[in-house]
Parts: structure tokens; C-alpha cells; sequence
């Protein structure tokens, strides 16, 4: 009973560490998704280099690990910004077939160059000796990144929902996702205000990509394999949403790292099967807004 | 968007250009023979965008998860072939279109009362769910390794399927030309026309008392069939099933055929896979990387600037040249 | 005129000079898996480079490398089977993946190729076919003698493979040597080939609090992974020892492993760290090649003398290469002196035989290596092919 005890902690507790790191990267997706109704299948491709960016940061250049995740955010949200407005803003009104076509084609640019750049070994990450070895906790021991990584995403999440909830940038954000006519007739400039949350949520992927790097290898095909996740958290969370993503998050962190644990015979194939009953049940999501 | 060959108003007669196609294969078949193998790949891979074409160039639907029913067709044919001692081509391939059928209605019934989103998300969690199944079941599917001993009977006992593929070939041009006669019936068709209605305006349609829904799983279903029979031919022709049968990529792959042939025209299915898997063959070769690069730069301009992919420019041009005097 | 055109082609074609044989190669250039193809490709051409005086006079040797982008045995078997009917190659070689060189083995049956298969470790594979001759290794000829070894030293041992051919087989050969040898297994795990995370599974092998994991994942990236999962969950700190195939601890990929596997034991047949004079000069050559940071690994080794067996055929034949007497020369072959030690191929089964050296990850002029500790068996053949040839 106790070993049962403790391996339901441990796993509840890898789950938690993997849905924050998959819910800092997909929350910018979902509220693209919901503010602009572009389908950015690409976002992974932000997470990407996220990683590479902070990778790169500590190893070519001997960057200390908090301002490479500083940098992480900020460039890939400088990207994203020119990427917006280049490509991106062309296609808001286009179709959802030519949404999708885009940003796949996209994701083929960048696995390509991340291949070219890079080469295809996965990026090594090399963490700093305070955020290495064993974290003690009520008697247990718990890999200290891991620790980290909640901690700092707990803070990001909060952070971003204070923002979303209080002040002024958030309230329009809300407004243009519940009625994009009516905002803008109210005077809410929503192309800077698309440009701007994109970057967000762009910046915010990059960081989790940079902070997960540790669990979710970065490698060119990444923005390929990991598709599924980020469209699992942000469908079965709703779109647009805030707390919906973090539930959905939670939920498949630790849904998949217990079926893993204790179902390995049966690979990810509980979570895909809860996912179609989940969507089958709610199609707007958990927490979704349009019916 | 694109110039939708078919609907109400078109003449359902073959035009003498909708020989050109046939012409060509069967050239290729008399002048290219070491590269027979790749002309089946390529004609099976025309069926299985002609398949998706009916979803999402006529239907309007949205899937990335097609290698769900392609996938299957695949393996129920070689696991009949392989574990059932089935070895007649023929049987293996109804197996394989009874069971594209099944799943495609089974799925499609579910599945097309949502949207967009939801849709694309459910598309791609049953084609996920199917990798798993055929990673795990090992004992039939061979998991990873892929299923070998794959047995298939020489059709009509007289023409062996071997290694120069020239049975191969005219095997799949046949099933090619039943599957092509039986789409263009289709669209040619009432049936045809209300597809169009679905797609450019479903409001409408449930508003002059049109059945939506059931129009879309019936157009799903069989496109899930033709599907099923694509990828039952791609195991009789390679003697051998493996995972990419299912996988992610090579749905992208298709999508990006289609779309680069001209979505929404059933010809489009001809000319993109020729083209893709023609460049491929010669390009990604010597330069894997470069290959990606290329096709993502190519479905974005595509997008930005030639929507109608490769026949609709060729569209264009022809305007032009008409409108010379 | 005619006439004395096709005369002079077929003056030029019988001429025992100026010869060219094509060797197909199919191999993992892209993709995530991509070194493990290039340490192949490398070791080929490097070889070529260094003995071109071992061919036959006007004798060339020509190698066609294609990509199969990693375990996709569709897209190999059609890789080969352009190899055989458009380029017309002679012997078809390379097979980095079990997956690829399984779908393949019909073709080389169908036309007559000989297939040396250099890397694809699983020991069914060298009955799928007459013509195919494996210069790699088996999984069974390292996971078996590993068992029987790790039997004198731990009483229980937990088994956490791959879920493919070459896992299933080192589950079962680590499982057959250790409990014949008295050790009891007290759980076990498949885990999936694509897209692992392997933490949650060695929780599982922590909780059932073994003496050591087996463990074999395919060699490269996988192994960082389940290396830094093993540091990561403290299994070295709660006693639990870490074994297995070299395949976890490859040569090229310690460098990135930090220092987690100090003290992981292996039982393989090559280690880049090996003192022999035949891997002294390989790896000498190979660094004049390909610079002082680079490493042969495993597969390298495989791949070379490969091409050492088909150049041997080749030689023996004078350039007039037939494929059964091709085969014939194959399963004859013999090399004392392989960077690795002595090999031969078994003449009934077409499979390798060679030593297997238990070795420990130690550090050797500041870097990782895997230090050949003692030979556990000499000229071992397959066991599985011995096991099932009794039944």
C-alpha cells in the first residue's frame, strides 16, 4: 500500500511537471486560436526554437540558465512579430483548408532548417548545478528541475491570468475573442492587438520549449511529433479559454505519465481514447465558449 | 477558390482531354519499364488523393487523419495475406474496402456533427489510436518490424506480382480507372451537385430541407472506402505492411499532393502526385533537407498566391490565351 | 560501321580491365537517427579510401548510398528494390534498422543478390533469406552472455526493452542467461520505439527495487534518454545497477551522457576504447579522416568490415562476381584482425561469430569510455540459432 502510495505520487507528480511544460507552450495556441480563428497548426514550431534558442544560449555562448530563458521569450516573440506580420496577417480571412496548408507548410520550412542548422542529434540540455540532483520533500526525493519547472510555470500562469483578468490589454483580449465586429466597432485596434498577443503566445511557447527541453527533447521534427499534443490540450480545454488548456493539461500530463506507468503495454492509446470521448461529449472543449 | 470541375451545370460526357491521363500511363508503361514500381506508387497514390479530393476539395471537410482508412485497407489486406493464408488479390482487396467502409462510417457518423477544430482533433486522435493499436498487436501486425510474408496469388493465377512491378502496375491502373469512373460519376451526379451546396453553404442547405449530415457521412464513407482500397493495393504491391502506413507525415504528404495538383478538381488528384512523387524521387535523394524546405515553401506560396495548385495556374494561362486574339 | 560499333562495346564490355561492381547501401542519413547512418556511411568510405590495392586490377568498386530516413521498411524495401532493378547493383549492403533489412530480404532472394547486412541486429533475420550474410552482431550473441555474467554478481534484475525485434530478443536472451544462471527477473517492460519518455518506465524498474536494469534501447539518442532518466530518478544512488548491451553506452554518444553511466557495465563485442593494435590503427585512421573529436562507434566497425568481406569476394573472384559463389566466399569468411578481434562467419547459419568483452564505463584521459574489462566468451555464434535448432 505504501509503494502504491508512493508511486501515485510520483507519477502525479511527473504528470503535473509535464502538464505545465505542455500547457506554458499550448496557451498561446489557444488563445490565437480563439482570438484571431487562425488555425496555427505551427505553433510548435515556436517551441522549437525556443529550445534552440536557449540551448544554443548555454552551450555555444555560456549564457547563465535565467536570461537564457529570458531570451528564449524574447526572441522567438520578436519572430513571431515579423512572421505576423509578413505571412500570418495575409491569411485571416482566408479558408481553414488554406490556414492548415500554411502552417504546415511552415512546420516543413522550419524542420528543415532546424535540420540544417542544427543536424539532427537532439539538442543536449546542460542544466545549472543548483537546478541538478534531488529536491527533498516531506520524505520523499523529487528531481529538483522538476520542481523548478512547476514553480516557474505556477508563477507564468499566474502571471498571465492576472493579466488576462485585470488589466486593460487583457479586457480587450477578451472582448475580441467573445465578438471580433463588435470590439473593433467599440475602437479596439485588434491588428495590434492580434500582432501583440501573438507574440505572447508565441514568446510564452518558445519559453516552454525552452523550459521542457529536459522532457520533451528538442530535435527538427518536434514541431511534427508533439503536433498532437498541443491540439489535444487546446481542443479539449476550448478555445480561447485560459483555465480550460490548464485543465486539459493536467489532465493528459498525468493521464499519460499514469498509463505509461501502469498500462505500458497499452502505449498512449488511453489517452487518445479519452480524448475522442472527451471531444465527443464536450466538442467546444471543457471550458469551451461556442457551441 | 478553386475552379470545382463537376456540379450542376457541367456536361457529365468525357471530354476527349480526359483520355490524356491513360495515354500517358500507358506509355510510361511500354517506355519506362525500370520504373514501373514508382508508376504504381504514383497511380495508388492517385486514388488515395482522389479519395481525399471527395472530402476536402468537394465535401469541404477538414482531416489530417485519411491514413486512418488507408492504414487499415493496408493491413487487413496483409494480415489477411500473411496470417490467413488468404493469397487472392481479389479477396484482399474487398477485405480491404469492406473495412475502409466500416471504419469510415463508424467514424464519420461520430465525428461529422462537429467541426473545424473538433473535427481536425478527432480526425487525428482515431488516427493515433490506430498507430498504437498496430504498434502494439504485434502478433499481427508485426509492430514495429512491419509484417512481412505477405502472400499475394498472381491475379487470375496467370500474372505474378514480382520485382519489376510490371503486374503491379497495370493491376493498380485498373483499379485506378474503376475508382476514377466511380468518382466522377459521383460528382457528376445530383448527389454531386448537393455536395457543393454542402460545402459553400450548409446554412442553406438545411434550409431548403436538404439532409446534411447524412450526405456528408455518405460522401465520407466512400471516400473512407477508395481509401481502403489504395492502401490494400500499396501491401499487395510491396509484399509488405509497415507503421508509415499510418502516420502523420504521410497524410501531410497527401495534403500536400493534393494541393499542390489543385483541390476540388478531380484531375488534380492526377497531376499532384505525379509531380510530388516524380520530384521526389529525383530530388530528396541527393538532398533530404533541401527537399522539405522546398515542398513547405512551396504549399506556402501555393497558398499566398496559386490557391488553385498546379491546374488552376494552368487555368489561368489558358484564359490568358484564349483571350488573344 | 554498325557492326564494328556493337563489336567494339562488346570488346569493351568482355575486357577483363575496367570493371565497375555497384554495392547498393541502405542506410539512415536523415532523420532523428542520422548519425547512426553517417558513422556507417563514413566507416564505407573510408574503407574504399584506404584500399583500393586490395581489388583486382582494372577493378572499381562503386557504392550507391541511399537514405531510408530511419525504421521505415517500406520505404527501404523500395530503396532496394530501385537498387536492384535501376542501378543493377551487385550486392546490396548497409541495413542500419531490423525493421528495413526484414522487408528487403524477398528482394535479395527474388534477383540474386548477395546482402550483407552490417548493422540489423535481430537473429531471425539471417534465415529470411539464402542470401543474405551478417557481419554486425545478434542481440543474443551480447544479451545471453551478459545474463549468465550478471547472474554471479545480482540475485534479481528488472528487463526494460524496446519494443521491437532487437528488444524482444535481448528480453529474451538477458531472461534465458539469467535465470539459467540462477538469477530471477522480477519484472519487466516494453517500452514504445517512437516518441519515448522514458522516466515513467524506469520509476517502474526503481519501485520493484531490483538489484540492476537490463536495459536496451536502440543505440544513439534513446540511449542519452534513458541514461539521463536513470540519473535523474537516483537509480545509481538506491544501489540499483545499470546493465546491459553496449548498445546503451555507444562510443559516439558518451559525450553527451554527462556522467551518469560511470560504472554502467556492458557486455559487446567492439569499444572504440579497446587496445588491440588492428583498432589502435582503425582508430587512428578514422581521426586523420574525420578529425580528432570524431569516434567510430559499433556500427562503424560493422560497416567496415563489411565492405572488407565484399571486397574479399570480390577479390577472390576476380572481378567476375557471381552471386552464389559470391555467397559461397561470404560464408567463408574470415578476419583475425578486425578493429573488434578475431570474426568469422559461421558457414551454416551466414551469421557472425566473435568475442564478447565485458566492459565498464570509466574515465580514460578525461573522457568517457567503455573499458574492456575482460573477453567473457570467445567465437561466440547466435544462441537463439543454436536454441531453436535444438527443438
Amino acid at each position: 500500500m505504501e509503494a502504491f502510495f508512493a508511486s501515485l505520487v510520483s507519477v502525479a507528480f511527473h504528470g503535473a511537471a509535464l502538464g505545465m511544460i505542455l500547457y506554458v507552450i499550448s496557451v498561446g495556441l489557444s488563445v490565437t486560436m480563439g482570438l484571431m480563428g487562425f488555425a496555427n497548426l505551427a505553433h510548435g514550431v515556436f517551441a522549437m526554437a525556443g529550445g534552440y534558442v536557449l540551448t544554443t544560449a548555454i552551450s555555444r555562448f555560456g549564457v547563465p540558465f535565467p536570461l537564457a530563458l529570458v531570451l528564449a521569450f524574447a526572441f522567438v516573440a520578436a519572430a513571431s512579430v515579423i512572421l505576423e506580420r509578413l505571412l500570418y496577417s495575409r491569411l485571416y480571412t482566408a479558408s481553414d483548408l488554406e490556414q492548415v496548408l500554411f502552417t504546415i507548410g511552415l512546420i516543413f520550412i522550419s524542420v528543415a532548417v532546424a535540420r540544417f542548422i542544427y543536424g539532427t542529434l537532439q539538442q543536449p540540455v546542460v542544466l545549472p548545478d543548483y537546478l541538478k540532483g534531488q529536491f527533498s520533500l516531506l520524505g520523499r526525493d523529487f528531481p529538483t528541475y522538476r520542481v523548478f519547472i512547476i514553480v516557474f510555470s505556477a508563477v507564468m500562469v499566474a502571471l498571465l491570468w492576472f493579466g488576462v483578468e485585470r488589466t486593460r490589454w487583457g479586457a480587450m483580449v477578451r472582448a475580441t475573442v467573445d465578438n471580433r465586429a463588435m470590439a473593433q466597432s467599440v475602437g479596439i485596434n485588434t491588428k495590434r492587438l492580434f500582432t501583440l498577443t501573438f507574440a505572447l503566445g508565441s514568446g510564452l511557447a518558445g519559453l516552454g520549449g525552452g523550459l521542457g527541453a529536459d522532457i520533451i527533447a528538442i530535435q527538427p521534427t518536434y514541431p511534427f511529433e508533439n503536433l498532437v499534443y498541443f491540439l489535444v490540450v487546446v481542443s479539449v480545454g476550448g478555445l480561447g479559454s485560459l483555465r480550460g488548456p490548464f485543465v486539459a493539461a493536467l489532465l493528459i500530463g498525468i493521464a499519460d505519465t499514469a498509463c505509461k506507468y501502469w498500462l505500458p503495454q497499452y502505449g498512449a492509446f488511453p489517452i487518445y481514447v479519452a480524448t475522442i470521448g472527451l471531444l465527443l461529449w464536450r466538442p467546444a472543449g471543457l471550458f469551451g465558449r461556442h457551441a | 477558390m478553386s475552379a470545382h470541375a463537376g456540379g450542376y451545370s457541367a456536361d457529365p460526357r468525357i471530354r476527349g482531354i480526359e483520355f490524356l491521363p491513360w495515354i500517358v500511363a500507358m506509355a510510361a508503361f511500354f517506355l519506362l519499364p525500370e520504373y514501373l514500381s514508382l508508376g504504381a506508387r504514383i497511380l495508388i497514390y492517385i486514388l488515395y488523393a482522389l479519395s481525399l479530393d471527395l472530402i476536402v476539395g468537394y465535401a469541404g471537410i477538414i482531416t489530417l487523419g485519411h491514413s486512418a482508412y488507408f492504414g487499415l485497407g493496408a493491413y487487413v489486406a496483409g494480415i489477411l495475406a500473411a496470417k490467413a493464408g488468404i493469397s487472392d488479390p481479389m479477396l484482399q482487396l474487398v477485405a480491404a474496402a469492406a473495412a475502409g467502409a466500416l471504419l469510415g462510417i463508424s467514424t464519420g457518423a461520430i465525428i461529422l456533427r462537429t467541426r473545424a477544430l473538433t473535427l481536425l482533433m478527432l480526425t487525428l486522435a482515431i488516427t493515433s489510436v490506430l498507430l498504437e493499436i498496430a504498434n502494439k498487436a504485434t502478433t499481427l501486425t508485426g509492430g514495429a518490424d512491419g509484417l512481412s510474408g505477405v502472400v499475394v496469388a498472381p491475379v487470375l493465377g496467370l500474372f505474378k506480382f514480382d520485382m519489376f512491378g510490371k503486374t503491379a502496375y497495370l493491376y493498380c491502373l485498373l483499379v485506378l480507372l474503376l475508382g476514377w469512373w466511380l468518382v466522377r460519376k459521383l460528382i457528376y451526379s445530383p448527389f454531386g451537385t448537393s455536395l457543393t451546396g454542402v460545402r459553400e453553404n450548409s446554412l442553406r442547405m438545411h434550409a431548403i430541407g436538404a439532409p446534411v449530415y447524412w450526405r456528408l457521412v455518405l460522401v465520407y464513407t466512400l471516400s473512407a472506402t477508395i481509401a481502403g482500397v489504395a492502401g490494400g493495393l500499396i501491401t499487395q504491391t510491396n509484399q509488405f505492411v509497415g507503421l508509415n502506413v499510418l502516420s502523420f507525415e504521410s497524410a501531410g504528404e497527401l495534403l500536400v499532393m493534393l494541393i499542390l495538383g489543385g483541390v476540388g478538381r478531380i484531375y488534380g488528384a492526377f497531376v499532384g502526385p505525379v509531380v510530388y512523387l516524380i520530384a521526389q524521387d529525383l530530388l530528396a535523394k541527393q538532398f533530404p533537407e533541401y527537399w522539405y524546405f522546398g515542398i513547405g515553401t512551396m504549399l506556402v506560396l501555393v497558398v499566398m498566391f496559386a490557391r488553385g495548385g498546379i491546374l488552376g495556374i494552368l487555368d489561368g494561362v489558358l484564359v490568358k490565351l484564349r483571350r488573344k486574339p | 560501321m554498325k557492326t564494328a560499333a556493337i563489336l567494339f562495346a562488346l570488346a569493351c564490355a568482355t575486357q577483363a580491365g575496367a570493371q565497375t561492381i555497384k554495392v547498393g547501401s541502405v542506410l539512415t542519413l536523415s532523420g532523428p537517427n542520422a548519425t547512426l547512418g553517417e558513422n556507417m556511411d563514413r566507416a564505407i568510405k573510408l574503407y574504399m579510401k584506404l584500399n583500393q590495392d586490395k581489388l583486382p586490377p582494372g577493378v572499381k568498386v562503386e557504392v550507391i548510398t541511399r537514405d531510408d530516413g530511419g525504421p521505415n521498411p517500406d520505404k527501404a524495401k523500395q530503396l532496394s528494390q530501385e537498387l536492384i532493378v535501376r542501378d543493377k547493383i551487385q550486392f546490396l549492403t548497409g541495413m542500419t534498422w531490423t525493421p528495413n533489412a526484414m522487408s528487403s530480404a524477398p528482394l535479395a532472394t527474388e534477383a540474386k543478390i548477395p546482402m550483407v547486412i552490417m548493422n540489423a541486429g535481430t537473429s531471425v533475420i539471417t534465415t529470411m533469406s539464402p542470401y543474405i550474410v551478417r557481419v554486425s552482431f545478434t542481440l543474443w550473441q551480447s544479451s545471453l552472455p551478459m545474463g549468465t555474467w550478471a547472474a554471479k554478481k545480482f540475485k534479481t534484475a528488472y528487463v526494460a526493452v524496446s519494443d521491437f525485434g532487437p528488444g524482444h530478443d535481448a528480453e529474451a536472451a538477458f531472461t534465458k542467461g539469467f535465470t539459467d544462471a540462477g538469477g530471477k527477473v522480477v519484472g519487466n517492460v516494453r517500452i514504445p520505439l517512437a516518441n519515448p519518455d522514458f522516466i515513467p518506465f524506469m520509476q517502474r524498474a526503481k519501485d520493484a527495487k531490483p538489484e540492476a536494469v537490463f536495459a536496451f534501447v536502440p543505440a544513439g539518442k534513446q540511449a542519452t534518454a534513458i541514461m539521463k532518466a536513470y540519473g535523474e530518478l537516483g537509480l545509481d544512488k538506491a544501489g540499483v545497477k545499470f546493465i546491459g548491451p553496449g548498445d546503451i553506452t555507444t562510443d559516439e554518444e558518451l559525450p553527451n551522457m554527462g556522467d551518469v553511466p560511470l560504472g554502467v557495465l556492458t557486455v559487446f563485442h567492439y569499444s572504440a576504447a579497446a587496445t588491440r593494435p588492428a583498432n589502435k590503427a582503425f582508430i587512428a585512421a578514422w581521426k586523420k579522416e574525420y578529425g580528432e573529436n570524431a569516434t567510430p562507434s559499433f556500427m562503424s566497425v560493422g560497416a567496415w568490415d563489411g565492405m572488407d568481406a565484399i571486397y574479399y569476394a570480390i577479390r577472390e573472384q576476380k572481378g567476375k562476381v557471381d552471386p552464389d559463389r559470391s555467397m559461397e566466399l561470404l560464408r567463408n569468411y574470415k578476419n583475425p584482425n578486425s578493429p573488434r578481434g578475431p570474426i568469422s562467419i559461421d558457414p551454416e547459419t551466414r551469421d557472425i561469430v566473435q568475442n564478447e568483452y565485458l566492459r565498464e564505463v570509466r574515465r580514460v584521459d578525461g573522457k568517457l569510455a567503455n573499458v574492456e574489462l575482460e573477453t567473457v566468451q570467445t567465437a561466440v555464434k547466435d544462441p537463439w540459432k543454436i536454441i531453436n535448432k535444438k527443438k
